[in-house]
């Protein structure tokens, strides 16, 4: 398969980017390319020009930020699960990370790419959500951050508009001795997410302090579960834990398809939620 | 529009006149004549067209040639000489690592990348490292072998290299 012709340039400086996106002319901006290419090479998308952001310095690696994380848009899956700051702060970053895709993926697909993409099946929306990230983007006109969970409107649909980058991803620092965990049911060709959940969860002794739950793979966007707040001053016994994940789904349109019916999809998500919550108490301190 | 790319393959620079909708996999193989990169799936599935970028393991049927330019290549070509072989290619052939073959350079150099970062991977390493590399015949039972042999071959070269 090849991809209809386009121009290619690569961008020295992050004025460039901005400035061929103010122009507004058709231009794509790629990366990693790792979701871009496929696309190109099934003409899916027939852009005129590529503008390459892969050699910007500051689009890439991750730093401490605010006692918590700034991770740049051009980041690599590797260099995520690589980072000594993110396995200390946010273990569910390189937890997620090993279920993306495969090793070869993982060494070009990046953090920005994937979010602005924002496939309806991928894995990092719902633990950005959970994380609570703000996810930073610039244009001409300005800078502006967004919140995860508003980020992700739907299939391939997210909050930027059209002359803005995404410049870089915060992720605050999560409560004191806080677990974590992700539990994918992946349809085994592709990797993707029939079902899967990303849960955060601190107790502060015995009772439940915090926490937020997020479901992707039901339909078109990732969610925020809404039945975890009733876990909020509980000491987590398992009937409350069983309620929840047996409520959460409750207002989410699921959607079926060849690998999984609706119905399934449903059952998957109590099961998920559950085991997502019971690893990420475990791992609570 | 053509436009001159010069990849650097192997530690050769190499000039050629490609648009830049070529794909990496193609122009190695059809402008280079490095015909043992392999074309499997050309959906990003399968591995067989795996070469290192910047000593990282990378599907060259996801990369634009433009897009490697500046940034060290190396194909199975570049592993080993048929009188020399990389200890990952005397392992697949020791080991009995491969039946038709198709897949094996795309295994080796998703392997090297493996090997680089962690010297002495166990059997569920590999395995997990080998995910995005597909193989009809083996399975691989003995493709895991082979990469466990070469491991230890490259352990106890390093380890003599440091007594001497």
């Amino acid at each position: 398969m090849i991809p209809a012709s386009f121009e290619y340039a690569r961008a020295g400086s992050l004025r460039e980017v901005l400035n061929a996106l103010a122009a507004k002319d058709g231009t794509k901006l790629v990366a990693g390319g790792h979701s871009l290419i496929p696309m190109l090479k099934f003409r899916l998308a027939q852009p005129a020009r590529l503008l390459d952001i892969a050699h910007i310095a500051e689009l890439r690696g991750v730093s401490e930020y605010r006692r918590g994380a700034r991770i740049g848009a051009g980041t690599t899956y590797r260099e995520l699960m690589e980072s000594d700051i993110l396995r200390e702060r946010f273990p569910l970053i390189g937890e997620v990370c090993r279920t993306i895709g495969d090793l070869q993926v993982r060494n070009r697909g990046t953090i920005g790419g994937a979010v602005a993409h924002a496939d309806p099946a991928s894995d990092m929306p719902a633990v950005l959500i959970v994380l609570d990230a703000l996810i930073n983007v610039r244009s001409k006109r300005g800078k502006r951050a967004i919140e995860a969970r508003d980020f992700f409107q739907g299939a391939f649909t997210t909050a930027l508009v059209e002359d803005e980058l995404l410049t870089d991803i915060i992720l605050p620092p999560s409560p004191r001795g806080a677990g974590s965990a992700y539990v994918s049911f992946a349809q085994a060709a592709s990797g993707y997410a029939i079902v899967a959940a990303a849960a955060i969860v601190a107790r502060t002794r015995k009772t439940v302090s915090h926490v937020e739950v997020a479901l992707t793979g039901l339909g078109d966007v990732a969610h925020r579960v809404e039945s975890t707040r009733q876990l909020v001053g509980t000491k987590a016994e398992p009937e409350v834990l069983d309620k929840v994940a047996a409520e959460a789904a409750a207002g989410i349109e699921i959607q079926g398809d060849i690998h999984a019916p609706a119905e399934y999809r449903r059952h998957l998500t109590a099961v998920a939620v559950r085991r997502a919550l019971d690893a990420a108490l475990a791992r609570a301190r | 529009m053509q436009r001159s790319v010069t990849l650097s393959v192997n530690g050769a620079e190499r000039s050629v006149r490609v648009e830049p909708r070529a794909l990496l996999v193609h122009v190695l193989r059809d402008e280079l004549n490095l015909t043992g990169t392999h074309i499997g799936c050309d959906t990003s599935q399968c591995g067989a067209c795996t070469v290192l970028i910047d000593g990282r393991a990378v599907k060259s049927c996801t990369v634009l040639a433009v897009q490697a330019e500046g940034s060290p290549i190396t194909t199975i070509e570049g592993m080993g000489r048929a009188d020399a072989l990389h200890p990952l290619q005397q392992s697949f052939w020791e080991k009995h690592g491969l039946q038709c073959g198709f897949c094996t350079p795309g295994m080796i150099m998703t392997a090297a990348d493996l090997l680089q970062r962690n010297p002495d991977p166990s059997d569920d390493e590999i395995r997990h490292a080998l995910e995005g590399n597909l193989c009809r015949c083996t399975g691989y039972v003995n493709i895991v072998a082979a990469i466990k042999d070469a491991a230890a071959t490259v352990r106890a070269g390093r380890s003599a290299g440091a007594a001497a």
